[in-house]
């Protein structure tokens, strides 16, 4: 059982570094993208509210598998190169991801009373302040267990990238394949591994559960 | 909805956000622009690259590959309700030998990524000699996880129906598998039909992984058009109609499923409305709205 991943401890090593890589960077501007265009769903100007709501509904309609397809083999064909795989695979996980974040803020943002906006309002402040200095550090609170929900469907998503030829944990064990191993062995140590970077994420969530249900 | 957040624009604001809608119109307006010149460029709107789609040897083929995600989304969601509904009651039983085991197997499966599972089925069959054939993989894959996330939505319906409901069965002398099969599964059920919905969207995004481990859907379909040169490898119309065809779908379920919960909601509140008319009139818009969980 061991053996296997011992004598492929490299190909392991290698695969689940760039996962843990493509989970950080992708979470990250998702996060961004994703706050930016829940401030957009919820701004008074009607052109920004239409492009964040037209986004959000088409990205989540859309397969990350499509996503991925699109940008690796369609794009190049209009012009747009992407620096390589990695991040085409960094853009398609973004690009699909921030949808559901924008989601999960959005949400957010209604979990918080309205009195501390109207508040912050009357003492005069502006749109971008009022969410950005009372609305949004109040909401994030209440988002915590579902983000963390959705950066677990971002971790798991990373294994699409195996299809597209980024050399991530997804893409192990095809390698193995080559080389003759136990492809059942394989597979389980895989599963070991997401389960290791996934379980600190549950746990935070219950932490995060717990702290919000407390009422303030 | 958020108007919580911004007063009625008084005059001046109201000059101001016109100038800003035009200037994030004009933004799009550029952007769209700059992505239709992109393809104009690139030569896809050359007729050469969207002539394929005359054939009706492609056609066909193209209504092939539609027709086996459904078929995989189909068979997977009915395998996967009643994977659920089974985990879903072995979790809420008194005996802890069932409890456990049966939480041990939701989680794991919620916690895998859905591409390795098919893996499972798809190495392991070549490796066995199982016969699966890789629509199968695709199906189980789906099943395992999509019925593990079903056995939580279940699990928290059935939680969800009043406690009053279950005391006054028990009152009466109903049996717990009573309880739960009569009073709490119908009631539950209706509730959660949304929930359900959504997930079987999710599903059905998820059939294109079986591009991935080489069963023939949409996707797929979508990848052997796209490289044919004799078109110049038209990828980008082949994938322009593939996602009009996902979002089409998905769209449509979502509807459904938004359909249902305003449905849900109406009901409940009429059947309050005796006690609620009393109330303040704006009680439901202090409520949070629902939080979407889980996955993509």
């Amino acid at each position: 059982m061991s053996s296997v991943l011992l004598d492929n401890w490299e190909l392991f090593r290698i695969g689940f570094l760039t996962t843990i890589k493509l989970f950080l960077v992708a979470g990250a501007l998702s996060l961004v993208l994703g706050t930016l265009l829940a401030a957009c769903r919820v701004s008074s100007l009607p052109a920004l509210r239409a492009v964040g709501t037209g986004y959000v509904n088409t990205m989540r309609s859309t397969p990350l598998v499509l996503v991925f397809a699109f940008l690796v083999f369609a794009a190049p064909k209009m012009g747009v190169e992407l620096p390589s795989f990695f991040w085409a695979a960094i853009a398609a996980l973004t690009a699909y991801t921030s949808a559901f974040i924008c989601e999960v803020v959005r949400s957010g943002i209604n979990t918080v009373p309205a009195g501390q906006a109207e508040a912050a309002r009357s003492v005069g402040m502006t749109f971008l302040q009022v969410l950005g200095i009372v609305v949004l550090p109040q909401a994030f609170r209440a988002i915590m267990p579902p983000l963390t929900s959705t950066a677990i469907a971002l971790l798991k998503n990373t294994t699409i990238a195996a299809g597209f030829s980024v050399v991530e944990a997804g893409s192990i064990p095809a390698a193995m394949a080559e080389r003759g191993e136990n492809q059942m062995v394989t597979l389980f140590w895989i599963t070991v591994g997401f389960l290791i970077l996934i379980l600190p994420l549950m746990l935070a969530q219950r932490w995060a559960e717990r702290r919000a249900a407390v009422p303030a | 909805m958020n108007h919580v957040l911004y007063d009625a624009p008084g005059p001046r604001a109201v000059v101001r956000n016109r100038i800003a809608d035009v200037v994030v119109v004009a933004v799009l307006v550029v952007a769209i622009g700059w992505i239709i010149y992109r393809l104009y460029e690139s030569g896809q709107f050359e007729l050469r690259r969207w002539e394929q789609f005359q054939y009706i040897a492609i056609q066909r083929q193209l209504l092939e590959g539609l027709w086996n995600t459904l078929r995989a989304a189909g068979i997977a969601a009915v395998l996967a309700i009643v994977f659920g509904a089974m985990f879903a009651s072995a979790r809420i039983s008194d005996h802890v030998w069932i409890r456990v085991p049966a939480t041990v197997v939701v989680e794991t499966f919620r916690a895998v990524p859905m591409l390795i599972l098919m893996f499972f089925f798809y190495y392991g069959s070549l490796q066995y000699d199982l016969g699966l054939s890789p629509m199968w993989a695709v199906v189980l894959g789906l099943t395992l996880y999509n019925g593990s996330v079903l056995a939580e939505v279940f699990r928290a319906g059935l939680v969800a129906v009043p406690v009053g409901q279950r005391e006054a069965a028990y009152a009466i002398g109903f049996r717990k598998n009573q309880v739960v099969r009569t009073i709490l599964l119908p009631q539950a059920v209706r509730t959660m039909l949304p929930a359900i919905i959504s997930q079987l969207v999710i599903l059905l995004k998820d059939t294109s992984l079986g591009f991935i481990i080489t069963y023939n859907e949409l996707l797929y379909v979508g990848r052997q058009m796209g490289a044919r040169q004799e078109f110049g490898f038209p990828y980008i119309p082949t994938y322009m109609v593939i996602a009009v065809v996902y979002i089409g779908l998905c769209g449509l379920l979502t509807l459904l499923a938004n359909r249902l919960e305003v449905r849900g909601r109406r009901a409940v509140k009429t059947a309050r409305s005796p006690l609620s008319s009393d109330l303040p009139a704006n009680r439901d818009t202090a409520r949070p709205d629902k939080i979407p969980m889980g996955k993509s």
